[in-house]
């Protein structure tokens, strides 16, 4: 479904992302675990277009990814950025509807709103509240949330755990699982390497900019040196 | 105090008030700081003032053209200038009002820096007034429209505004021109009020108060900046009586302002008279635009 061959990015003289081929297959969750400065939100920029790419090629659906943000979102991916960046002016529910900005299908839409809230109880439960005020994990929620809104086909989650108490972890860990089973694919950028890993379907290492490993998540979990780098095992 | 002068400071505050209304657009609504709007109130000023004088146009159709040729030059300078972030963007505009400042200095064509005297009255009380609530009612309209909403969006939280697919440099590019337009018109009145027209009018003075005067009434606030405009224009001749401390005064009612209301006068809100009326007679109030969506 998305293809990336040979991405680089270059800012001023660092070479961030040194030839990064990724594939992402419909259906499966594809996580990207690296530590820190290992180019994981350079790689979600540059598909986004938010930074320029210097060589390479990113496909989705076969089709080479306009340049504008915004026709992005047309062809069906959504990003849930880092930090979430949600409207603080805004009632919960405007931001979910924000999320459905390019969409004009008004019940496909309502029914699509019903879906976030059933995944998502606690914002149901604080639609009229600015979303300002919410807790770091809830603001995360309405973040995936107004993700979802666009109905893409593809979302792209960049550090969904981060600044989380480790119980809100968990539980927007499984929230993911359920988004995929709403038939939707996710690229999922993670420091909490173990999560990450425990429910993809792929993983991939990244280190300094390249890929250095890649394979099933459930072998890469076990990979004695992945679990020494990055699981926190010590070598027996 | 006679009514024509009391006539002179009300139409120089209704000029003030249209290039006013246009940058609150760009800064209030927006979130798009300038300090160049002067130099299209002097694209606009110059344009306006050949079409009557060299072209014997009319003037109404005139004012159009001055703030087209205004919408026109912003277009260049936005398509430019609207990808650098924040501070570098006012430093742009800053550097561009001061360039057509300079430009305007040494053409002779238009009498360079002495000036271009002569210039026939055409504006009165009257057509400011009409122009002015002809620029009001669209301004409001834009503002309540998706196109305003696409505004207001990019102002609060420019990177989400993006990634839910709004085309943020396309909006700033509109909103940008929109407020260069409404500068350009503003322009064209005052060249034909004062009747002479000189490149150090439109310094970055100018472009300063203006960038006041928004900030004074609220960011965001469309009656703020009416009532902005008119009481800033008018406050330096209220206190002519007290000569050389009126500017402190200014200054310090300025500063006083900021510091006990740092929102501005209205802060964000409307002064929605029938909306209050409403209310008090029990009538059930219809949500405004923003509820809505």
């Amino acid at each position: 479904m998305l293809k990336i061959r040979d991405l680089n990015v270059h800012y001023g003289g660092i070479h961030a992302l040194r030839g990064v081929d990724i594939d992402v297959e419909a259906g499966q969750i594809v996580s990207i675990i690296g530590s820190n400065g290992a180019g994981k939100s350079t790689l979600l920029n540059a598909i986004c277009s938010v930074v320029k790419t210097s060589k390479g090629t990113v496909e989705f659906k076969n089709k080479t990814l306009p340049k504008q943000i915004n026709k992005i979102v047309e062809m069906g991916i959504s990003q849930v950025p880092e930090g979430r960046l949600i409207f603080a002016n805004l009632t919960v529910k405007d931001n979910l509807m924000m999320g459905a900005y390019l969409r004009k299908d008004k019940i496909q839409i309502q029914k699509d709103l019903e879906n976030v809230y059933g995944l998502f109880p606690r914002l149901l439960e604080r639609k009229e509240q600015m979303a300002g005020t919410l807790s770091g994990g809830e603001q995360q929620m309405l973040a995936m949330g107004r993700g979802l809104m666009s109905d893409p086909d593809l979302i792209l989650l960049d550090e969904p755990s981060l600044g989380l108490a480790p119980l809100l972890v968990n539980t927007i860990f499984e929230i993911i699982l359920n988004i995929k089973k709403m038939n939707k694919t996710i690229l999922l950028v993670e420091q909490n390497a173990y999560k990450a890993l425990s429910i993809a379907d792929v993983g991939y290492v990244l280190e300094q900019g390249t890929i250095v490993k890649k394979g099933l998540a459930s072998e890469l979990i076990k990979d004695p040196v992945i679990q020494e780098a990055y699981l926190g095992k010590k070598k027996v | 105090m006679d009514w024509y002068y009391v006539e002179g400071i009300l139409i120089l505050s209704g000029i003030n008030l249209l290039a006013v209304l246009g940058l609150s657009l760009l800064t209030g609504f927006t979130g798009l700081f300038s300090f160049g709007h002067a130099g299209f109130m002097a694209i606009g000023a110059y344009t306006t003032a050949f079409c009557t004088m060299t072209l014997g146009l009319n003037f109404y159709l005139a004012l159009v053209i001055g703030g087209l040729m205004a919408g026109i030059m912003s277009l260049i300078i936005g398509k430019l200038t609207l990808n650098l972030k924040g501070d570098y963007f006012i430093i742009a505009t800053l550097g561009f009002g001061e360039a057509i400042r300079l430009i305007l200095d040494n053409m002779q064509y238009f009498g360079g820096a002495r000036g271009w005297p002569g210039i026939t009255n055409h504006t009165s009380l009257m057509n400011v007034i009409v122009i002015n609530i002809i620029g009001i009612v669209i301004l409001v309209n834009i503002i309540s429209s998706k196109h305003g909403r696409n505004m207001k969006a990019i102002r609060e939280e420019e990177m989400a505004s993006n990634i839910i697919g709004i085309d943020v440099f396309k909006y700033k590019l509109k909103s940008l021109w929109i407020s260069a337009m409404y500068a350009g018109v503003s322009g064209g009145l005052l060249a034909h009020y004062i009747g002479f027209l000189q490149p150090k009018m439109f310094q970055m003075i100018k472009s300063t108060e203006l960038t006041i005067i928004v900030i004074f009434g609220g960011l965001g606030s469309v009656t703020g900046s009416v009532i902005g405009a008119i009481a800033l224009t008018a406050l330096p001749e209220v206190l002519r009586n007290v000569k050389e401390w009126r500017l402190v005064i200014y200054g310090a009612t300025v500063v006083l302002i900021m510091i006990t209301r740092p929102q501005g006068l209205m802060g964000g809100k409307e002064f929605r008279p029938i909306q209050y009326l409403k209310k008090w007679f029990g009538k059930k109030n219809k949500p405004t635009a923003e509820q809505e969506v």
